[in-house]
C-alpha cells in the first residue's frame, strides 16, 4: 500500500509518522505543501506539528495551502485521510472533519501519555484494535479541546463515528480522565464515510518498544490490510 | 477603504483566556467589573471606492479565513 505524508512548514512529526508507516511496510513519499498535484496513494497523513506556527488559528492557513485542494478531492473520492493532532486541527479547519479544536481548558501546553479507549473498532483504522481496549499514547497540543454543536455530537454517538474517548486505566471515561477538556472525552473522530480520521494522540510515537510502547501499531497495521 | 475587524469567541464557547484577565483584574481590586472577553483584531485595506463593495469583500474575507463560524463571531467597522 502506499501513503503519502504532507509537509508544511513547521510540521514536526512528518518524519516520526513516515517511520511509523514504512514499518508498516507503506511506501510512503512526503509531499510538500506548495505542491499542486497527489502521488498516486491509498492513504494520506497530515502530521502533527505547528503549521505556519499557529498563526491565526491551529492549521487555520495550512488548510487553504494549495495542496489541500487535492487532498480534499481525493478524501470525497474515498480515500484513506489521518490526521494527528495538528493534522486533526487542519482536517477541521477544511471542512472534511466538522467541529474545531479549542484551547486545553488549562490553558496549558500539555505533553504526556494518556489512557484513550477504542470505541469503534469496525473502521479500516481500528480494525486491529478491539472495542474498548485501552491504549497508552502520547499527547502533545495547546488546542485538544474537541467542541462541536450539539446536533453533530448526536451524529457522531448515533453513527458510531467517534473513534477514541480519552480515559483512565480501566477504561473508564470521566471529567477526571479528560486532559482538555474536550467534548465528551472525545480523542478522535471519523467523517460519515468513515474514510477520514483526526485524533488528537499520537500513534506514530507508539510504535517502538524501546522507546514508548507499541499501542500504536495497530492503527498502521488496521490500514495495510 | 479602511475597516477594522474583530473576533471573539460565541457567547456559548467559554473563554478562558478571558476569564484568567477577569479574575487577574478582580484580584487587582477593579470592583465594579463584569466581565471580559478576549478576541483579536485586525485592520484591512481594500481597493474599492464603494463601500457596498468594500463590506462584501471584507465579509468575505472572515467568512473564508479569518473567523472560524463555529465557534467565533466577527463585527466589521469602517475607519
Amino acid at each position: 500500500m502506499k501513503s503519502a505524508v504532507i509537509v508544511f512548514p513547521g510540521s514536526n512529526c512528518d518524519r516520526d509518522v513516515a517511520v511509523a508507516l514504512e514499518k508498516m511496510h507503506f511506501k510512503n513519499q512526503m509531499v510538500w505543501h506548495k505542491e499542486t498535484t497527489l502521488p498516486k496513494t491509498d492513504l494520506i497523513v497530515i502530521p502533527g506539528g505547528f503549521s505556519y506556527g499557529d498563526y491565526l488559528r491551529s492549521g487555520a492557513i495550512a488548510g487553504k495551502s494549495s495542496i489541500i485542494e487535492e487532498v480534499i478531492r481525493a478524501a470525497n473520492s474515498g480515500c484513506l485521510v489521518l490526521g494527528i493532532c495538528n493534522g486533526f486541527q487542519i482536517l477541521t479547519e477544511t471542512g472534511l472533519l466538522k467541529g474545531t479544536l479549542l484551547r486545553n481548558r488549562e490553558l496549558k501546553f500539555i505533553n504526556k501519555d494518556v489512557n484513550i479507549k477504542v470505541i469503534n473498532n469496525q473502521t479500516k483504522f481500528s480494525c486491529k484494535y478491539k472495542t474498548n481496549q485501552v491504549l497508552r499514547i502520547n499527547i502533545a497540543h495547546n488546542e485538544g479541546n474537541y467542541f462541536t454543536d450539539s446536533k453533530h455530537l448526536d451524529e457522531l454517538n448515533k453513527e458510531n463515528l467517534i473513534a477514541f474517548k480519552y480515559c483512565n486505566e480501566n477504561g473508564d471515561v470521566n471529567e477526571l480522565s479528560n486532559p482538555n477538556g474536550a467534548m465528551d472525552n472525545i480523542a478522535g473522530i471519523f467523517n460519515s464515510k468513515k474514510n477520514i480520521l483526526g485524533m488528537m494522540p499520537h500513534p506514530e510515537r507508539m510504535v517502538d518498544d524501546v522507546i514508548s510502547n507499541s499501542d500504536g501499531e495497530n492503527l498502521f497495521s488496521s490500514l495495510i490490510n | 477603504m479602511k475597516f477594522t475587524v474583530t473576533v471573539t469567541l460565541k457567547k456559548n464557547v467559554l473563554d478562558p483566556q478571558g476569564k484568567v484577565v477577569e479574575n487577574t483584574l478582580v484580584n487587582l481590586g477593579m470592583e465594579n467589573l463584569k466581565s471580559v472577553r478576549q478576541g483579536k483584531f485586525f485592520e484591512i485595506e481594500v481597493d474599492e471606492k464603494d463601500q457596498q463593495k468594500a463590506e462584501k469583500t471584507i465579509n468575505e474575507i472572515c467568512q473564508k479565513l479569518l473567523v472560524n463560524l463555529i465557534i467565533e463571531d466577527y463585527n466589521i467597522s469602517k475607519l
